[in-house]
């Protein structure tokens, strides 16, 4: 079973603010790549930015990094299905 | 290991309530388990008459008791009904709810008052299901897997069905996440993860596969009413949707669910088995890693459903390729129950004989899937009542005989009161002929290119029509018998106590009817589930 | 055997029912990206009408409530229960903000005939009646996560206020911390796929 132990950590308040202006400044970020003309990169470079800034909300915000093994296993298998259900439908949306 | 004798009361007496309220307020699992088993399986008796009804229609060619609408409309109901409100939940519901927590040891599941909650789900459900049979337009009449653009033109009720069925989804992820979590928080000393009964890793695998998918189920069915109550157009050519998504996202949910149907069923067989084997089951690690690759596999093959609907033919080679590999985990099923038997000491009582029939019917509905996994063969028998025949063979002829098997298992076990052996080999030996007589004619009939969800037909297909619907009555005859006894039995026939099958798995080790507590001290288990020294049986 | 309380199964309760939300959207997602491919040039020219001043703020409100919510869950662990109020409070004005900014966005685009099924989506390309029809169905499923969000969070305050939930027990406020999470992360996503890509 998992272990006790990772529930009772407590993260500080100094950090969860840090995390927020980097939230913030990734947000800003966004804005700005997507302002420029880079083509089909724009819509790569804001996944990009999306998806880091959801690692750091749930690593930090909902205490990821904190949290047992087992935990972290269901996320990736969940994020992986859900990159399957997507990525598998292209196999038909892309070559139709 | 000897059975204990109870010093509590059974969980049929001990309740603060009384009356109606005792059930329907409680939050026992074992309670919660009978309240699935007979709503769901009460459904089950709607969808078997509504289907006799079908068969009955196309016993001659041409109208026989009902006219065209009606006939779409039944075959709509016999469809949601016997998916949405019996096979789907039953298990998990019924059995799973009995069972599991006993067998892994717990007092009960994680969530006791949400699994309650998950119950009253299942009923909003069904009760809205049924009230969209009599209200707006009528019956739905778009069959079970709601195709638009039908079912987002359709003047029938489809709104209202198909709300009754997100409700339904719900029940189930909940369901599925209690489990999840009992499983892995709930398990008592000693019952690691490579002594957990096979039925349990089943069951887990199960609950996987209603928790990541079931959500996409979800948003589909908003998607339909949105499209019918709001005009979104999302799958509407005419403004730019496209009609394939809709298949895309309604089998990504409805592929991997025929495995939520047919996974607790595989769990039910490979507990039976070694039992009247008197044998350890053979391949343990590849039984319970091939329930989870099922799990996995059958998540990437959605595809397969939709070969002649206009996809791409890159992604009809993928998903027939991805097809085949499911294969394999079922195979290794298949093959270890059967060295299971190898040099057992069989005894052919009534769970093992469905548990038998299972494994041939499971397998012809298995290997007919392949012929419709292949794409080639596919475009020949699309949408003919070969895919009727196949669909049954592994849902009725598997997870049906199954639940069948499951019944004369477990059921005495929680009502102290057990059937008469002989009338329930009858019932038995009736509905396994009727089944093959009903559904292998109907695999043959697609051969020759008999179409499903037509109302009528050519001539040519009328005597082997009629050979299929005299079986559905001689399924019908079997499933009367096996009813009358096995209830009769459970209320009126022999004591049943202690471990008479002499399984070696917990829900076992304790009395008969299970205390409300399921133990009298929280048991630790030193051996694994299928280890038969010292259950009192040579 | 007693019922022991059990908050290490809460959280994997709660985290397994987040899975189920992230694959609710995830459908959406599908569609989104199925249809962006088909419709690029349409999907660009729709997302330009959204406001992306409204998106950017709703975008920090969200982020902002996120930060209060964590920190509630640190004031609750430090045994701080008035600043838990006030932290909470604070996410739940937040989502307020939000829900505001996100009322005037869909009425001015109604009012713009801009809705589903509308005449003027009809007449325009198809790609941006689809777009539209996304946003206001994957918008409208997210708003009403906030406000289920927004609604768990007050039930949760009322036990804080009450100390039925505190240092020693605080395993409902991180669970509804988790889903208001959850809220937010799925809009990090929807903001730059609807607002940003054009």
């Amino acid at each position: 079973m998992t272990s006790d132990t990772s529930a009772h950590h407590i993260v500080g308040y100094g950090k969860l603010a840090q995390v927020w202006l980097a939230l913030l400044a990734l947000t800003a970020l966004t804005v700005l790549i997507t302002r420029v003309e880079l083509g089909g990169y724009k819509v790569l470079g804001a996944l990009t930015i999306a998806c880091l800034k959801s690692g750091l909300v749930i690593a930090f915000f909902m205490h990821m990094k904190y949290e047992g093994r087992l935990l972290r296993w269901l996320l990736f298998v969940a994020l992986v299905t859900l990159a399957i259900f997507i990525g598998f439908t292209f196999f038909d949306v892309l070559y139709r | 290991m000897t059975t204990v004798q109870p010093t509590q009361p059974s969980f049929w007496n001990d309740t603060g309530r009384s009356g109606l309220a005792a059930w329907i307020f409680s939050t026992d699992h074992k309670r919660i388990g009978l309240l699935y088993f007979y709503s769901t399986f009460g459904f089950f008796l709607v969808g078997v008459l509504l289907g006799l009804l079908l068969r009955i229609e196309l016993m001659a060619p041409g109208r026989t008791i009902m006219g065209p609408q009606t006939y779409n409309a039944l075959f709509t109901v016999h469809g949601v009904v016997m998916i949405f409100l019996f096979i789907i939940p039953g298990f998990q519901g019924s059995f799973g709810n009995l069972v599991m927590p006993i067998q892994i040891g717990a007092r009960d599941v994680a969530f006791p008052r949400l699994n309650l909650f998950s119950w009253w789900l299942y009923i909003m459900g069904a009760v809205i299901i049924l009230a969209s049979l009599f209200t707006g337009g009528g019956p739905p009449d778009t069959g079970w897997t709601f195709y638009v653009p039908f079912s987002s033109r359709t003047g029938t009720n489809v709104s209202l069905a198909v709300f009754g069925v997100f409700v339904v989804g719900f029940s189930s992820i909940l369901t599925g996440l209690n489990f999840i979590t009992t499983i892995h928080r709930l398990r008592a000393e000693g019952m690691t993860w490579g002594r957990l009964p096979l039925f349990v890793w089943s069951l887990y695998a199960t609950a996987w596969v209603q928790i990541l998918a079931t959500p996409i189920l979800a948003i589909t069915l908003v998607l339909v009413m949105a499209e019918r109550l709001l005009g979104t157009g999302l799958f509407d050519p005419g403004r730019g949707g496209d009609p394939v998504m809709y298949q895309h996202l309604f089998w990504i949910y409805s592929h991997p669910a025929v495995y939520i149907m047919i996974l607790p069923g595989m769990g039910v067989i490979s507990d039976v088995i070694p039992v009247f084997s008197r044998k350890p089951i053979f391949g343990y690690k590849m039984i319970a890693f091939s329930s989870i690759a099922i799990a996995a596999f059958g998540s990437l093959v959605w595809g397969h459903h939709m070969f002649t609907s206009g996809m791409s033919d890159t992604a009809i080679l993928v998903f027939s390729f991805l097809t085949f590999i499911v294969a394999i985990p079922s195979a290794i099923k298949v093959f270890n129950w059967v060295s299971t038997l190898y040099k057992g000491s069989i005894s052919l009582d009534a769970p093992m004989l469905f548990a038998l029939s299972f494994i041939l019917l499971f397998s012809i509905g298995g290997l007919s899937g392949l012929i419709l996994g292949a794409a080639a063969t596919d475009v020949h028998v699309h949408d003919t009542h070969f895919v009727v025949g196949h669909f049954h063979y592994v849902i009725f002829g598997g997870a049906g005989f199954a639940f069948f098997a499951a019944m004369h298992y477990w059921l005495p076990k929680f009502y102290g009161r057990r059937y008469a052996e002989k009338p329930a080999i009858v019932a038995w030996a009736l509905m396994f002929v009727g089944f093959n007589v009903m559904y292998f004619t109907m695999q043959v009939l697609g051969m020759k290119g008999m179409p499903r969800r037509y109302y009528d037909y050519l001539p040519e297909f009328a005597t082997l029509n009629l050979v299929a619907t005299v079986g559905s009555w001689i399924l019908a005859a079997g499933l009367i018998v096996m009813l009358v006894n096995l209830f009769r039995g459970l209320f009126r026939g022999e004591p049943f106590t202690g471990n008479p099958w002499g399984g070696a798995t917990l829900e076992w080790t304790t009395a008969t009817p299970p205390p409300t507590e399921n133990f009298e001290e929280e048991p630790v288990v030193t051996h694994g589930p299928y280890d038969f020294r010292g259950t009192g049986i040579p | 055997m007693s019922h022991l309380k059990d908050d290490s199964g809460a959280k994997l309760g709660m985290w397994l029912f987040l899975f189920t939300e992230l694959l609710l959207f995830g459908g959406l997602f599908l569609l989104y990206s199925a249809y962006l491919s088909r419709y690029p040039h349409d999907f660009s020219s729709a997302g330009r009408q959204l406001n992306v001043v409204f998106g950017t703020i709703n975008t920090v409100v969200l982020l902002t409530s996120s930060l209060f919510v964590a920190m509630a869950v640190t004031a609750v662990q430090r045994g701080e229960p008035r600043r838990t109020l006030w932290l909470l409070g604070g996410t739940i004005l937040c989502a307020a903000i939000f829900m505001a900014i996100k009322y005037v966005e869909w009425s001015t685009k109604i009012l713009h005939g801009i809705y589903p099924n509308s005449p003027h989506l009809a007449a325009g390309p198809p790609g941006e009646s689809v777009f539209f029809s996304l946003y206001f169905m994957t918008t409208g499923i997210h708003g009403l996560h906030v406000l289920i969000g927004a609604t768990l969070l007050a039930w949760v305050g009322a036990k804080v206020k009450r100390g039925a939930v505190h240092s020693g027990d605080y395993i409902l406020l991180e669970n509804g911390a988790l889903y208001w999470h959850l809220v937010d992360l799925i809009w990090i996503f929807i903001f730059p796929l609807y607002y940003l890509i054009l």
